[in-house]
């Protein structure tokens, strides 16, 4: 048979071979069949050639060759099993045996394997001292009596995750993997993402409750339940409960997780999980300020049986529809659920209900982005994946900290920024970590986005370096911004938002000029009453300088949860049907009536906040709230607890006893991530499956049954057998997905929207022709400066920025009952400046009272020289101090988004000690 | 079921500040204080720990947090950096820094000769803890064995008392000899050449044709032809950088620290032509930091040379090494100078094509380019024409050990052992029968007096499983043991390793566990060999073996 044209014919053990293009002697050796021993070579590393395992004869050379880092050259002669090679393969073997622990850390230890296959056994050395283990952190065990210094460790962390924490210190005999400078691994800067773990092949690095030495009964591949950079994982899986999680090659994540996807797999068996359904025992009082422990409520809630639940809880909403009408009830849907629970959610608000009065935590997120992008582009979605900025030479983060909040996407921003190819602006008043791979690192002040943003997009008008052509064919308004810029010089704006007018010109100019430059954004530019305003200054520096519909450009709002770009496309939103279709455009309308087959409410309904407040006015009576968790997420909490509490009728379903569902009259256990199979949204606009790998424990349901069955009991006539019939459904609603199968995502695991036909790959870049506004042109929206709706003063003299931590997810109700996740970041902390904390006589672990107009919170002091002046920090994720207590609910008028990023507070040292942390995780046991 | 359960419970949080260590602002203020305006890229981070373990005497924790603040990399990559090379003290926190003043006293093979082990008991024991007293690898000295260096005041022909004393009057600093200097070098008729090459009175095509018909090869051990290695990095597209090794650092060598405290200008001119040759606007010399005295010397003369020339010079930069034999290694020097641990780099591709910063780089050991401007000026047949037993040039023979005379002896390449050692040394010390020698340092292997007439060059000696290398020649005699010095190099080895591969790490510190048993395993010893030459990723794991192989082949009675 023919060779191809670009393939190398070479000999391997006096056999003819042919090796592709880029492939090296062991690659081309292993796909021909022959096996050649390798120990510090790893699929996906670069390859380091320093283990010596893999050495072959090459005629003509002096010593051997390592075969993992040579390429084949046509008619070379190699030898890899000849008496030369193998006593070298075998000599490497057997040093790296004679210095291994008698007792393995791992069941497929590689060195373990490749000696036995080379038949080494009993080394004749004498062993090295060997090094005490470190247990220090709280998932990963350290036992370098195993390490056999192949450094895929520290590639794993130096060079896939760019954390930089594990270094190769020493010298000869001496050198040794080290973390940070040589510190316990818990005390160092290590993140836990266990990147190292998944790289080592000896166990030195392992999973610390002992799962690799376990042989699990079944392993699933699924999704990772946390944020929108939507990894894709195995579930290792003994006696029904996951007990370790393995990275796999998803299109987001290529084998990367981050220590929340590979170690907060244990809440869904914590002891707290709900596991019965509970209705309020009569007469037990709802306060906004009451006692809430998820551990003890049985004199709250009495059990019921599922049957009792369910009509309890529909007959409930029946009364109120009966007696105050439709519009006195609302539902809060998940965007950690599923596609098909969020579809069948809003169709049962908008058909069972028969109003639009649906919303979902989006609304608390990006969805001042998502108005300003479809105001302005007409699609409330990515235009590139994050993968794309290995092609941009320009990337801008602003207002985001994906090292904390999309850890894996962010590795992907480091390695493109330390290839040298892309430049990195990072905009934040936080330093944050990702500010140490900056080109360009702009402390603006909290707040003046606008300010700082127009600057750039006038000294691009100004000095010409708009895409005239761009402009002209693809945006309609750019007089109107034109003229709008001109005030906001950059000599202007610089006292007003912090950053010099030469690095304001410095940087609009590259992002200008570069030949693709990316914007990825987040909390910091949607959470304000300006975030609209901030968002349109973002469309508006794309399209101006025709960054936009190509590789390596675009606009990227990095989506949080999991499951939020999904949930929004599926119309859990009160503006709009099931792909961003208005609910008061007729078109829409009668589409939705023909296909649901029944009359359908025309009006916008309200947002979450609104419905809030409409519940503390009596106007909304009775709501139903699946997996979100408002008296934690929303802003004002104690106001939102009262909007919760003065509910005559809640209908909670969930999988914990969260801070919401002791305000609720019926509690219904639902289904966590690994429960059940169904598809999820990433923020790349990438649909994937997620499999079912553990059952619900108790009598909890798949969320996705019981919304069915309260559909049923206000009459509507479903029968859906799972989540491929809804799918189906949802194929027929929505144009974007249209062309995907189930097949080809259970075949697949991902495929990216739109794919309108069958067989449409799915595009990933979007845009490139044209924008889907009535005329195809993107509308260019001028902003001007609003400022916060509450600014320091003398009573409040600082600024609350909220956010969240690595470890934590969102509320806490998931992460805080993670064992791993708990027992690093157990303590709610607030952080601040060393020298603002000297001001107020405090130091790093002292206990502060945080205080604002609307309520106060105490916590533990933490020193970062990365807050602004002025300012402090606080995640939103520690119930026993909430941070939204403290957070203001005004609202950006387009969007009704809240403004949790700045709100006015005063901090005193002293307070009450925040106790009984966390849910009493206990050790962790395989 | 694993036994090993972590009690997640157990664990303590720290909850006053992000994890990890936090910049110490007075670190940082100090540590910008010592930096000024100097860039901060990466590659300098050798020179810029320097200026820390030079002002506190240790590098701490805070300074290398502030560093690498100060140089945007992490604190594991300053860390690693650090701890590689031995001149760094890295002392953590609740660590005890080191006294102000280090002893280092040279334990290697002639120093060992010279009575070194019981040097550094008594200076121990004299000093106490005020001082401390480090046995160190070769210093370059070993014409003077046993050779004790107090801060960085060289004392040779040490003993006890004369260490105390120096210690005492706190005479720390290198002096400086008298050399050539650059009035002195000019009016000899320095630097006429290198005018002539840059008024276009020479060409380049010229000069490499003179250099090949030399048949001049690398003088800093490989070996490697210098005309021809000039026309294969001028072959490659620019820019192109120049590298120059001073960190040869084989036991037993000190002739480029002889040449450099003669006539560093010869070196210089030499350097300028090789660049002006091969068209290279950068060049790099790499010093080692034993050489402390030829470090004043350097930066004074380079100093002047800037201030001087009419014509422009090349950019010359000078760095200093931190105390690692491997950096002599010229891939592990490049790594070096970038700023890096010095790990050998797997070839190919080779250093021509792609070196100093991914750049085609002409590296050259310092002598190899001293040479140039007397070759080329009294042409390339002066050199061939002169050595021994049909071999061809000149060689400058670094010899120590029980001669009478040791130290750098220019001599015909292809003299023996014996005639080298007769007619250049004036014979052995009294009392001392020629015994054995090491022909290249301590990697070249050891050949017994029975081989004293092999010719010593390139090329001569490899059938013996020896090799010249940078002929540091040391020569034992009957009361010395052949397979103590082999300890003595093989313990040199796993110390100077750098740890990259498992053949040489490993190797290395097996051999020696086994060397130090009464009885040595002779087939494992020479098993071990053979894998540590065929699978080691460069020249010191590969060559380490010799001296072993050369114990079990020519002195076999020792090993009954």
């Amino acid at each position: 048979m023919n060779a191809p044209a670009n393939t190398i014919s070479f000999s391997l053990n006096g056999e003819k071979i042919e090796a592709l293009q880029g492939e090296t002697i062991l690659q081309a050796a292993r796909r021909n069949g022959t096996e050649i021993p390798h120990l510090c070579y790893k699929d996906g590393l670069r390859p380091d050639g320093n283990c010596r395992a893999c050495m072959v004869e090459i005629k003509g050379e002096r010593v051997l060759a390592p075969s993992c880092c040579r390429a084949p050259a046509p008619d070379m002669e190699v030898n890899s099993d000849n008496a030369r090679a193998t006593a070298a393969q075998r000599m490497v073997l057997e040093l790296l045996l004679s210095d291994m622990p008698p007792k393995e850390y791992k069941l497929d230890n590689e060195l373990t394997a490749w000696a036995k296959k080379m038949g080494v056994t009993n080394p004749r050395f004498d062993p090295r001292h060997s090094p005490d283990a470190d247990l220090s952190n709280a998932a990963i065990a350290v036992n370098l009596d195993a390490c056999i210094q192949c450094t895929r460790c520290v590639r794993a962390c130096r060079e896939i995750e760019v954390n930089d924490v594990i270094g190769y210190a020493f010298r000869g005999s001496h050198a040794e993997i080290v973390f940070d400078q040589g510190d316990p691994m818990g005390d160092s800067t290590c993140v836990t993402c266990g990147e190292c773990v998944q790289a080592c092949p000896t166990g030195a690095l392992s999973p610390g409750n002992g799962a690799a030495m376990v042989k699990p009964d079944k392993s699933v591949d699924s999704g990772c339940p946390f944020c929108g950079v939507g990894c894709q994982l195995t579930y290792h899986v003994k006696d029904n409960k996951i007990i370790s999680v393995t990275g796999r090659d998803g299109p987001a994540n290529h084998n990367r997780l981050c220590v929340k996807g590979r170690y907060g797999f244990d809440y869904p068996a914590h002891k707290q999980r709900l596991t019965k359904p509970l209705i309020r025992k009569p007469g037990m009082p709802k306060s906004f300020d009451m006692e809430m422990d998820p551990a003890n409520f049985y004199s709250t809630f009495r059990e019921a049986t599922w049957d009792e639940a369910l009509d309890f809880a529909a007959d409930g909403l029946k009364k109120i529809i009966a007696r105050d009408g439709k519009y006195a009830l609302a539902g809060f849907g998940s965007a950690k659920g599923s596609n098909e629970e969020a579809y069948l959610f809003q169709k049962l608000v908008r058909t069972g209900f028969g109003t639009n009065n649906v919303d979902h935590c989006t609304r608390l997120c990006h969805a001042s982005s998502v108005v300003a992008l479809l105001e302005g582009v007409g699609s409330g979605a990515v235009s590139n994946p994050v993968s794309d900025v290995q092609y941009a030479e320009v990337v801008i983060v602003i207002g985001s900290n994906p090292i904390v909040n999309h850890p894996v996407a962010a590795t992907f921003i480091k390695n493109a920024v330390k290839k040298g190819t892309t430049k990195l602006i990072l905009m934040d008043p936080r330093r944050t970590e990702l500010a140490r791979h900056a080109a360009y690192y702009l402390p603006f002040k909290p707040d003046t986005d606008v300010a700082m943003l127009n600057a750039m997009l006038n000294v691009i008008v100004t000095e010409g370096l708009v895409d005239e052509e761009f402009v002209r064919n693809r945006t309609e308004n750019y007089e109107a911004l034109k003229e709008n810029v001109k005030n906001y010089t950059p000599e202007a704006m610089a006292p007003i938002c912090g950053i010099d007018a030469k690095t304001l010109r410095e940087v609009a100019r590259l992002y200008a000029t570069s030949k693709g430059s990316m914007i990825l954004w987040g909390m910091g530019v949607s959470q304000h009453v300006h975030g609209t305003d901030n968002a349109r200054c973002l469309i508006a520096l794309s399209m101006v300088t025709g960054q936009i519909g190509r590789r390596g450009t675009g606009l990227h709002p990095l989506r949080g949860q999991n499951n939020v770009q999904g949930a929004s496309d599926v119309g859990l939103i009160p503006m709009c049907f099931p792909d961003y279709l208005r609910v008061d455009n007729p078109e829409a309308h009668a589409k939705f009536e023909k296909l649901w087959n029944t009359p359908l409410d025309n009006k916008p309904g309200l947002t979450v906040v609104e419905i809030i407040d409409a519940a503390c006015r009596g106007e909304i009576k009775g709501m139903y709230v699946e997996g979100e968790n408002p008296a934690m997420s929303d802003p004002n909490s104690n106001h939102a607890r009262e909007g919760l509490a003065s509910l005559e009728h809640l209908i909670v379903q969930d999988i914990f006893m969260t801070e919401t569902a002791y305000f609720a009259d019926v509690i219904l256990p639902a289904s966590a991530y690994a429960e059940k199979t169904a598809t999820f949204t990433n923020t790349d606009r990438i649909v994937q499956l997620g499999r079912q790998a553990v059952t619900p424990p108790g009598e909890a349901r798949q969320d996705l049954w019981i919304i069915q069955e309260i559909a049923r009991r206000l009459g509507l006539d479903w029968s859906y057998d799972g989540s491929k019939d809804v799918f189906n459904e949802m194929r027929l609603a929505m144009q974007s997905i249209a062309g995907i199968t189930w097949e080809r995502l259970e075949q697949e695991n991902a495929v990216t929207y739109p794919c309108e036909q069958e067989g449409d790959p799915g595009e990933e870049v979007i845009f490139v022709e044209d924008f889907p506004r009535p005329n195809g042109r993107a509308r260019l929206v001028p902003a001007d400066i609003i400022p916060a709706d509450e600014r320091p003063d003398e009573e409040y003299p600082l600024i609350l920025i909220t956010g969240r931590q690595l470890e934590h997810w969102h509320t806490g109700s998931m992460t805080r009952r993670a064992t791993v996740l708990d027992a690093i970041e157990p303590a709610p902390t607030v952080s601040m400046h060393p020298l603002d904390l000297d001001e107020i006589g405090a130091e790093g672990g002292d206990v502060l009272t945080v205080e604002s107009r609307r309520g106060k919170v105490s916590l533990f002091a933490r020193a970062d020289d990365g807050i602004p002046r002025g300012s402090v920090f606080i995640a939103f994720c520690y119930y026993e101090a909430a941070a939204n207590k403290l957070t203001n609910q005004a609202l950006d008028p387009f969007a009704k988004i809240a403004e949790v990023k700045y709100c006015a507070v005063k901090v005193h040292k002293g307070g009450e000690e925040p106790v009984d942390l966390g849910y009493h995780s206990e050790s962790v046991v395989a | 079921m694993s036994e090993q359960v972590i009690k997640v419970n157990e664990i303590k949080r720290k909850q006053g500040k992000p994890k990890g260590r936090v910049v110490d602002p007075a670190a940082l203020k100090e540590v910008q204080g010592l930096l000024g305006d100097e860039s901060r890229a990466p590659d300098l981070l050798i020179e810029h720990l320097h200026k820390i373990q030079d002002k506190f005497g240790h590098i701490s924790s805070k300074h290398i947090v502030a560093l690498a603040s100060e140089m945007k990399l992490s604190q594991t990559e300053v860390y690693e950096v650090a701890t590689f090379y031995h001149h760094f003290d890295v002392v953590k926190e609740g660590q005890t820094p080191p006294p102000p003043l280090t002893v280092r006293v040279c334990e290697s093979l002639s120093c060992d000769m010279a009575g070194a082990h019981g040097l550094i008991e008594s200076l121990k024991k004299a000093l106490g803890d005020g001082v401390r007293v480090q046995p160190v690898p070769c210093v370059g000295r070993c014409q003077h064995a046993p050779v004790a260096v107090v801060g960085q005041n060289p004392v040779d022909n040490a003993s006890s008392a004369v260490v105390l004393k120096a210690v005492e009057a706190q005479e720390i600093e290198a002096p400086v000899t008298d050399y050539v200097s650059y009035e002195q070098y000019n009016s000899g008729g320095g630097y006429q050449l290198y005018q002539d090459c840059l008024s276009g009175k020479r060409s380049p095509e010229e000069l490499m044709s003179i250099m090949e018909n030399s048949g001049l090869r690398g003088l800093g051990g490989a070996g490697f032809p210098v005309g021809r290695k000039w026309r294969i990095v001028s072959s490659h597209a620019a820019p192109r950088l120049m590298a120059v090794n001073i960190d040869e650092g084989e036991p037993g060598t000190f002739k480029d620290r002889h040449y450099l405290e003669l006539d560093p200008h010869r070196f210089l001119e030499g350097m300028l032509i090789a660049a002006w040759a091969v068209g290279i606007n950068k060049i790099y010399i790499y010093l080692r930091d034993e050489y402390a005295g030829c470090r004043k010397i350097l930066q004074r003369e380079i100093r002047i040379l800037q201030s001087n020339r009419a014509a422009p010079l090349p950019e010359i930069h000078l760095r200093r090494g931190a105390g690692a034999y491997i950096c002599g290694e010229e891939s592990a020097m490049i790594e070096s100078i970038e700023g890096k641990r010095g790990m050998p780099r797997l070839r190919p591709p080779f250093v021509a094509q792609v070196g100093l910063f991914g750049r085609p780089t002409l590296e050259h050991n310092m002598e190899s380019v001293y040479w140039v401007r007397d070759i080329v000026e009294k042409g390339p047949e002066w050199f061939t024409s002169l050595g021994r037993h049909e071999r061809k040039g000149l060689r400058s023979f670094s010899v120590s050990g029980r001669v009478k005379k040791p130290g750098v002896h220019l001599a015909p390449a292809g003299i023996t052992m014996r005639e080298l050692i007769d007619e250049y040394c004036g014979g052995m010390l009294d009392g001392h029968e020629f015994y054995g020698y090491f022909p290249g340092g301590a990697s070249g292997g050891i050949l017994p007096a029975s081989l004293g007439d092999i010719p010593l060059d390139f090329d001569t000696l490899n059938q013996y499983g020896c090799f010249i290398g940078s002929a540091a020649v040391v020569v034992f005699s009957n009361h010395d043991k052949a397979r103590d010095l082999a300890l003595n190099a093989t313990k040199f080895f796993e110390d100077e390793s750098c740890g990259q591969c498992t053949p040489c790490r490993a190797g290395t510190a097996k051999a020696a566990m086994l060397m130090e048993k009464p009885q040595w395993n002779q087939p494992l010893l020479e098993e071990l060999s053979v894998a540590m030459m065929d699978a080691s990723i460069c020249g010191l794991g590969q060559a380490a073996p010799n001296p072993i192989r050369c114990v079990m082949k020519y002195f076999p009675n020792e090993l009954k």
